[in-house]
């Protein structure tokens, strides 16, 4: 087991290396220097050298490579061109916002998805099954922000149950957070849920087939106790899989749904800096959120080897 | 009264009739087989007797467990039946258990889900049922997994399940197809311990009329859905009654005669030839190990010498065959067709290729299926420096069918459009239409049915006068190999072990691997001059 | 056939149909601005209603059907034309460091999310229905390389490869010859599906600036476009928005369908 572990994190580090190369190196083609960017047209040549050293533009692209890893391990992630503020507190602020989203998002399409799957699972072919495949179908074919749009429309404007965006802040108190995320949330998480509900059903209806789930039969199990007992732990692989990769769609969703919603997260702060050409900000930002995707993945990997024992065994 | 008694079944699915008017009776302590070629409807008798039917089954007359009627059962009575009072063994042990729960879980979940008892009192009770079927708790404690067991202590396991309650009867289908001769031996002697010790009765579907010769009490022998016959069993090998029976009996000890040859030109040499494989590293850090598949083999095979390989699963013929063929490079020895080495270099050598070809096990994974016959088996004229065009190749894809007992007509048709059998005289014609020196037949005859296999059988003697064949005949049945090949080797654990004329290793085998695989293959009685 | 394969087939036909009668013809000028006409909920001389200049919102969700199928079209073409070889390739020398290399690099892109590429893009190079195209395109190549792998895999253990090289013929030639012909269908199922995506993430760019750029209409931009208008004309974000479900709907239907008509373990059920 704690081979398994050794393993997957070596992979993970070598990921997060390379992918931390892709990002420099696209970052480093972009055209136009930030510093003249900064100053404007008219800059003395004086004061633009003074500022690409303080920016450390002057120093080769190895170095200022290593001094951007490096930085970001110790929690350094540079400073802006624009606000000339530290990189990392710009983050994480954002973060508070965009990453409770993506968990609320990930816990509410969990929760929706499981029994809608196993139901449906559980009732092939019937009634039940029917209408909720057909759920499923529509809820794959909404894009989340126009969903949100239709939940703005119908809970803020019409019923006037919930604000129409914007961020109360968790300093008045956690429900007051809660509360404005929970639109957004919701807009998010249906989708990804009907993704998941489908999954969770083809998986449970794989296992059924099984042989192993004969033998339960013949031991005197009910159908439903042999889903349960034999079934549900031997489908959750794929789902597992999907849960991982839906999280990175749920971060970078969450930009998109942050946008509809006003919402002051990791989103409206990369496009801010997009338009003004803040690239150590886009950077730095795109490497975290490549970072949490490949933690996710890192942490699924080990939730295989808890659920299946032949993992556990393999290196 | 009778244990067991079918009364009148007829059952079908959807559209499909499978079974018609099956009538039979198990006692208590009785061990009935049923016997029958595929499609003859016997798992679909043992899965009617548990009531785990598939969907849109409809089934008509009676299964008589005791005074019950259980095709009346409601599903919760059902569910208290299934384990408590019928157990059942299924065929493939390697996907049977529940890959994520641990043995003593699973034993125990038997006795669990039909009494009101602790976790405690059901494990020490599984341990002490795994203990019955060989599985000692000293070596295979409750708290392994079945990835961790090989495929016949997994079937152990599953007979513990399904005995774990003692039921009145216990179901096995198939229960050892999947298993080599010698846990296929053990296992037969654990069900007829087990079925004697708790005066249980044992129904067992097999498709192999040896296997239960010796075991059975009775046999009850079934074709496309219907007994055609039954009794016990001494009585009925000796005046078998229906002609299918006869057949059956036959085809299963079905002897062919090979044409002498004159062997004396060396065609293959194998010297020395070891493979290795890697196996995963023990640490992160640490190095790979080795596994070695194939180790010091050394044989030859003469122009027109029909060769014999036999050993179980695991033993390195596999991984010997794909060296043979030229498909994986092997890491020490030679291995020379003609003089010729297979191997040169990094690429298997295409003039020696296009002097050997290979019949495999599966036919029906042996051909494209979206080619049609003549595109299958002209694949191997690609070897050839300048195939047959034209007039010249149509002859040669008739002669190659026809020689197989096809029609040229059958060209043009699509694989899925024959049956198992034909599949595999077209895989036969696909090895014959470039003429090689050598056939590599791979478990040629192991997928098909007995009647199928001695059809087969009697194809390749005959091309054996016609074609003037040497074959490498590689299989897992020593029935099969005694009588199509003139040498034999035998192997185990990657070495050739045992060497000789096919008959003398028969009779005198020398090395105790021999003996004990001849031992442990089933046979049937020798009936020769009591039936005529 | 079954109705789900129908149905999705009509409703994707629906939009292609709209999208090519779009190049010779439209309602209206989808360029030409009418104020005194904004705004308009859906009537007879506007089927579906007006936008805030007084456009004709079917003649632009016409023209949007345009960009829409173009870039997931592309899209899903760079994923096939690239991922199709490298998942060949790597079945091929299966277990290689070959395989190895283009395994984790499919690992790789998984862990940027075709927004965060565009982003990245679209930082460097700008905005632009081309960078969208790259994006989403990008992505889609470990889609298509994992499943040819995967399906390929099964294939070379299958015996009638095993045939294909003693008949000796090269992995190349049996790649192409044996195995692509047989992943075909989960290909052209998956094709759908990456497509019905590919719709999906092409209005998600459109919609915060990284996509098509006026004056070319989209479906995401005229749904950004009605963000601030949803309060006083909700059919502004209706329209376009039943536009991108029902196309997505209509090409997952008829995935769905596809996979059910071309597995050859029904059709045995079938025939």
């Amino acid at each position: 087991m704690l081979r398994y572990a050794l393993k997957r994190f070596l992979s993970l580090v070598i990921s997060l290396a390379v992918a931390s190369l892709v990002i420099f190196a696209v970052i480093e083609i972009a055209p136009g220097d930030p510093a003249s960017y900064m100053l404007g047209m008219n800059a003395q040549p004086e004061t633009l050298a003074s500022l690409r050293s303080e920016l450390g533009l002057d120093q080769s692209r190895p170095e200022r490579y290593f001094n951007w890893i490096t930085g970001m391990l110790g929690g350094d992630f540079g400073t802006s061109y624009t606000y000339r503020t530290p990189v990392a507190d710009m983050v994480a602020q954002r973060l508070w916002v965009s990453l409770p989203l993506a968990l609320y998002a990930l816990a509410l399409s969990t929760l929706i998805a499981f029994p809608a799957g196993i139901y449906a699972a559980a009732r092939r072919g019937k009634a039940g099954d029917i209408s909720v495949m057909g759920a499923t179908q529509l809820g794959v074919a909404i894009p989340n922000f126009w969903f949100a749009m239709m939940l703005v429309l119908l809970f803020a404007i019409k019923l006037r149950w919930f604000s129409a965006g914007g961020f109360a802040g968790w300093d008045k108190g956690f429900f007051a957070g809660i509360r404005s995320l929970t639109l957004p949330a919701i807009a998010l998480a249906l989708p990804q849920a009907a993704i998941l509900a489908r999954v969770m059903r083809s998986s449970l209806l794989d296992v059924l087939g099984e042989d192993f789930m004969r033998t339960a039969r013949a031991k005197g199990l009910t159908a439903r106790q042999a889903l349960w007992r034999h079934g549900l732990r031997n489908a959750m692989i794929p789902v597992l899989t999907i849960i991982g990769l839906q999280f990175s769609f749920l971060l970078a969703g969450g930009i998109i749904i942050e946008q509809v919603f006003y919402l002051p997260g990791l989103g409206r702060l990369i496009f801010q800096s997009i338009s003004a050409r803040d690239l150590i900000v886009v950077e730095s930002v795109t490497m975290l959120l490549v970072f949490a995707v490949i933690f996710v993945n890192f942490a699924v990997d080990l939730a295989y080897a808890a659920v299946d024992p032949r993992l556990r065994a393999r290196t | 009264m009778n244990l067991l008694s079918v009364q009148n079944l007829t059952l079908s699915i959807y559209t499909f009739d499978i079974l018609r008017d099956v009538s039979f009776n198990i006692d208590a302590g009785e061990i009935v087989a049923i016997t029958g070629e595929s499609g003859s409807g016997k798992s679909m008798t043992a899965l009617a007797a548990m009531q785990l039917l598939p969907q849109g089954t409809r089934t008509s007359g009676r299964i008589m467990l005791g005074d019950d009627d259980i095709t009346t059962f409601t599903e919760a009575e059902l569910c208290a039946m299934r384990g408590n009072d019928i157990g059942m063994v299924f065929q493939e042990p390697m996907t049977a258990l529940n890959p994520v729960k641990t043995i003593g879980d699973q034993v125990a979940e038997t006795i669990l889900i039909h009494e009101r008892t602790t976790k405690t009192d059901a494990m020490n009770r599984a341990a002490d049922t795994l203990e019955r079927v060989g599985l000692p708790q000293s070596k295979f404690p409750l708290s392994r997994f079945p990835h961790e067991l090989s495929g016949g202590q997994r079937q152990r396991v599953v007979i513990a399940m399904a005995i774990a309650l003692r039921p009145r009867l216990l179901i096995a289908d198939e229960p050892t197809t999947a298993l080599d001769v010698t846990t296929q031996a053990q296992i037969l002697t654990l069900l007829t311990k087990l079925a004697r010790e708790d005066g249980m009765g044992l129904m067992m579907i097999t498709h192999d009329l040896a296997v239960v010769a010796d075991m059975a009490d009775r046999i009850i022998v079934m074709r496309n859905g219907e007994v055609v016959e039954q009794g016990e069993t001494k009585s009925l090998l000796h005046n078998m009654q229906h002609p299918y029976t006869r057949m059956l009996f036959n085809a299963s000890s079905h002897t062919v005669t090979l044409p002498d040859t004159a062997a004396e030109t060396p065609l293959l040499q194998v010297t020395g030839v070891s493979r290795d494989y890697r196996t995963p590293r023990k640490t992160l850090f640490g190095r790979p190990g080795q596994f070695r598949a194939v180790n010091n083999v050394s044989f030859s095979l003469n122009r027109g010498e029909r060769l014999g390989l036999v050993g179980e699963s695991g033993c390195g013929k596999s991984t010997l065959t794909r060296a043979l063929l030229g498909l994986e490079p092997v890491q020490h020895g030679t291995i020379t067709l003609n003089g010729e080495p297979v191997f040169t270099g990094n690429s298997p050598n295409l003039s020696v290729r296009r002097c050997m070809q290979v019949v495999f096990q599966d036919p029906y994974g042996s051909f494209n299926p979206r080619h049609h016959v003549a595109r299958l088996i002209t694949e191997p004229f690609h070897l050839l420096p300048d195939p047959p065009q034209g007039a010249a190749r149509k002859r040669a894809i008739d002669e190659a069918l026809v020689a197989v007992g096809l029609t040229p007509a059958d060209a043009d048709k699509y694989i899925h459009e024959f049956s198992g059998g034909q599949r595999q005289r077209i895989a036969i014609a696909r090895a014959l239409i470039i003429r090689p020196d050598l056939i590599v037949f791979d478990e040629a005859v192991s997928a098909l049915d007995v009647s199928v296999r001695a059809q087969i059988l009697d194809l390749l003697a005959e091309l054996c006068t016609t074609y003037d064949l040497s074959y490498l005949f590689i299989s897992h049945d020593l029935s099969v190999v005694r009588t199509i090949t003139d040498r034999v080797l035998v192997m185990k654990a990657g070495e050739i072990v045992e060497q000789g004329q096919t008959e003398t290793v028969f009779t005198t085998p020398q090395h105790p691997y021999t003996k004990s695989l001849i031992e442990a293959a089933p046979v049937l009685p020798d009936l020769k001059g009591q039936t005529a | 056939m079954s109705r789900n394969l129908i149905f999705g087939a009509l409703l994707s036909a629906v939009f292609l149909l709209a999208a090519l009668v779009s190049f010779v013809w439209t309602p209206y000028d989808f360029t030409a601005l009418n104020i005194p006409a904004r705004l308009q909920t859906p009537n007879l001389t506007h089927l579906l209603g007006t936008d805030h200049f007084g456009r004709d919102i079917l003649s632009l969700i016409m023209v949007g059907a345009r960009t829409s199928i173009a870039v997931a079209l592309v899209a899903v073409g760079i994923g096939m034309g690239l991922g199709i070889p490298l998942g060949l390739w790597a079945a091929a020398r299966r277990g290689s460091l070959i395989d190895e290399i283009i395994m984790r690099g499919n690992d790789l892109v998984f862990a940027f999310p075709s927004l965060v590429i565009a982003i990245l893009i679209t930082a460097v190079f700008g905005a632009g229905a081309i960078n969208a195209i790259i994006a989403i395109g990008i992505f889609n190549i470990p889609v298509f390389a994992r499943i040819t792998r995967g399906a390929a895999l099964s294939l070379w253990e299958r015996e009638f490869i095993l045939a294909a090289r003693v008949a000796g013929k090269s992995a190349a030639r049996i790649s192409v010859e044996h195995i692509l012909p047989n992943v075909t269908n989960l290909l052209i199922v998956q094709g759908t599906i990456q497509f019905s995506l590919g719709i999906l993430a092409e209005a998600g760019l459109s919609y915060v600036g990284l996509g098509a750029q006026p004056p070319l209409p989209s479906w995401g931009r005229m749904l950004a476009d009605a963000q601030t208008m949803v309060s006083i004309a909700p059919h502004m974000a209706l329209m376009p928005g039943f536009a991108i479900i029902l196309t997505v709907l209509g090409l997952n239907l008829m995935g769905d369908g596809l996979r059910d008509y071309l597995d050859p373990r029904l059709r045995v059920a079938r025939t």
